[in-house]
């Protein structure tokens, strides 16, 4: 079982004539992921190193039935990939992009909130189901199938999880990749739901950042709603007010958002939380009961 | 990205917000000239990017243009000190040279994003001139929040809302509703992540005006604004904050001595919290981001290096598109170039990894390795602490 994605899924990548957009439609195939073409204006009905090129989505949709979009494409026109997908009826949106500026996400959010589209991202690494596919830019090697859904508002602190817990012998079911931009496609909240109605899902794993009250309000959904473990991280925690560290997101801003705040809403909501980011694989380990 | 005072207001008077009249100095002369354009008494205010001017001496009244000109010779190149600033203060380059105004009512006007609404709010409080973070922790009711559509923007019902609670009637109104739409504007054209008019001020004479202004870029939106972008003032910045954002790396100097090397944000900040929890303390914050080439990583080391309060480096990197043989190519090229006069401490896992341990083992450079990010905490800490004693 897996959450969004799986070996059906068939993937348009937006902008794969670009470097990054090139790489990564490869290594998501050699993955395993269906990778059906990809979309860059203007060189439509080119072959790319073997990927079909349509020039708009709704032609590559028309063409392939993709269902989902990986985009590439550069800040200044993110948004309007993301647009574009969505009007074209894609149902699942990664936007992998880093940059976006706020005003674009806000009309982007109003946007999507009208249709049936879902995006992940923007600025985040996509999202894994191991051994079936990948929608992302996360080294797959990693991964392991199992029972252990991870989100995280982070890229490489989630491969560093995802490594502990592979070591271990703990799979993972999906892992979430929901970006570090302060306005963002989906939330802790929308993945915590689909790893609570996912029968393979075991356990969670959440890491979140300073900044925002994300964390917090997921905290509370936790409370409310999911029977399954959590454990829980927030990377921060000696970052001073005032400075952004790197995400958007990532800043204390009027005394709110600080790592002490966010660690004690998840205790109160029952969430195991872990102190050292070293110890994240072993406390997973350790409140499934397994000592490996 | 931040800028002056004098900036905001001229941006603002571009789109109808009322501010004083005024003109920024640079001499004790050109102060003079000002002043005596203005005529009457005005007000010199130190020009730095940080709140707290005035109770640290940089706000001073004068009454003709020689005392304008003397209080703007004792501004001037002083290192303005407020809880604001880094610990030695910021000089003063500039000074705003102002009308004065004869203040009846202090006001509150700010916009930012809600990120819980995912849209932008509209702040408007009685309690003008105060810190209003204490405002709002302590009386909470004393700010109305109007949130604007996303699409839409903000409405002029809601800017109506918005004046009448801030107490605002007859003409002041009219003209509270005018600016208040107007800074909206503002904030939305030129994609500001804030724009705060603390104090908005009514004056004796009837006029509402912005007596104070601030305005942040985001800076995601940057590329569509090159006039913002020329406004920015390195001066203010820490000169290694400036040197990393020239190799497109993020770096942020912090008070401790274990220096930090890590790719993406949030395993940078678990790597400086982890470096906590050993016992140390870190330098710095620096991601060189998820396909940093060997240049970068060597531009990283050197930044890192040249911090004389740093007597230890972490390098923690899980390698994903940055792959480990190619941080290995960098931090081989930097040692050789500049010499490894502190201990370095390397964890690196992900793509290529056995290459990258391979290539920093057969470098024959005294690289200090570690198992996982625990263990390099650990060895890094310890190191810090015997080159302090």
């Amino acid at each position: 079982m897996s959450i969004l994605v799986d070996k059906t899924t068939r993937v348009l990548v937006q902008g794969i004539t670009g470097k990054e957009g090139t790489f990564h439609a490869f290594r998501c195939r050699e993955y395993g992921t269906q990778v059906v073409g990809g979309v860059t204006p203007g060189k439509g009905g080119t072959t790319h190193e073997g990927f079909p090129v349509w020039n708009t989505v709704q032609a590559g949709v028309q063409a392939t039935g993709a269902d989902c979009a990986l985009i590439f494409v550069p800040p200044p026109a993110a948004a309007d990939a993301i647009l574009e997908a969505a009007a074209a009826g894609v149902r699942l949106i990664v936007c992998i992009t880093e940059g976006v500026p706020v005003n674009d996400m806000v009309k982007v959010k109003a946007f999507l909130a009208r249709g049936a589209s879902r995006l992940i991202g923007p600025n985040c690494p996509g999202l894994i189901t191991p051994g079936q596919a990948k929608i992302g830019i996360m080294p797959g090697h990693i991964h392991k199938e199992g029972g252990v859904g991870v989100v995280s508002r982070s890229g490489t602190l989630t491969y560093e999880v995802v490594h502990q817990l592979t070591l271990r012998g703990l799979g993972q079911s999906s892992c979430v990749g929901i970006g570090g931009d302060p306005v963002n496609g989906t939330s802790f909240i929308d993945v915590l739901r689909l790893f609570q109605e996912d029968p393979a899902t075991e356990a969670i794993m959440m890491i979140g950042e300073i900044g925002g009250i994300a964390e917090e309000e997921a905290a509370a959904w936790v409370k409310a709603h999911v029977s399954k473990p959590v454990v829980g991280f927030i990377c921060g925690q000696t970052a001073p007010p005032g400075r952004r560290m790197g995400h958007a997101g990532a800043i204390i801003a009027g005394g709110k958002g600080t790592a002490a705040e966010k660690m004690h809403a998840m205790e109160a909501a029952g969430i195991t939380t872990v102190r050292s980011p070293a110890d994240m694989g072993a406390t997973v380990a350790r409140v499934l009961g397994r000592h490996a | 990205m931040k800028i002056h005072e004098y900036q905001a207001k001229t941006i603002l008077r571009a789109f109808d917000v009322p501010v004083p009249k005024g003109q920024v100095a640079e001499t004790p002369g050109e102060a003079r000239e000002i002043a005596r354009e203005i005529g009457g008494r005005v007000v010199v205010k130190a020009q730095v990017h940080a709140g707290g001017r005035g109770k640290a001496g940089g706000v001073k009244l004068a009454d003709d243009p020689d005392a304008a000109a003397t209080a703007a010779g004792q501004i001037l190149g002083m290192m303005l000190k407020t809880p604001q600033t880094p610990p030695e203060g910021i000089k003063v380059l500039r000074v705003l040279v102002e009308e004065a105004s004869a203040i009846a009512t202090e006001l509150y006007l700010s916009i930012t994003l809600d990120r819980a609404w995912e849209s932008h709010v509209v702040m408007a409080s009685q309690a003008g001139g105060m810190d209003i973070e204490e405002v709002a922790a302590t009386h909470p009711e004393k700010i109305i929040r109007e949130w604007a559509d996303p699409t839409l923007g903000l409405q002029a019902f809601q800017a109506r809302h918005l004046a009448f609670g801030l107490g605002l009637t007859g003409e002041q109104f009219k003209a509270g509703v005018a600016l208040i739409l107007n800074l909206f504007r503002a904030y939305l054209d030129r994609d500001c992540s804030l724009a705060e008019i603390n104090p908005l001020v009514v004056t004796r004479d009837g006029c509402v005006l912005a007596l104070d202004a601030k305005l942040n870029f985001d800076d995601n939106a940057l590329f569509r604004h090159p006039d913002a972008v020329s406004l920015r003032d390195t001066n203010e910045e820490d000169a290694l904050d400036v040197e990393a954002s020239l190799h497109g790396l993020n770096y942020i100097k912090l008070d401790g001595d274990v220096g930090c090397m890590v790719n993406g944000a949030g395993l940078a900040m678990a790597t400086m919290d982890i470096v906590k929890l050993a016992g140390g303390a870190p330098a710095n914050f620096l991601d060189v981001g998820g396909g940093a080439s060997p240049q970068q990583i060597e531009s990283a080391f050197r930044i890192l290096s040249s911090d004389p309060s740093v007597r230890a480096v972490f390098i923690n990197v899980f390698g994903g598109i940055l792959r480990c043989d190619r941080l290995a190519e960098g931090l081989i090229s930097a040692v050789k170039n500049l010499g490894l006069k502190i201990p370095v401490v390397v964890r690196m896992e992900g793509t290529n990894v056995e290459l990258g341990r391979k290539m920093l083992a057969e470098s024959g450079l005294n690289f200090t390795t570690a198992e996982d990010m625990g263990d390099g905490a650990v060895k890094v800490v310890k190191l810090a602490q015997r080159a302090r004693s």
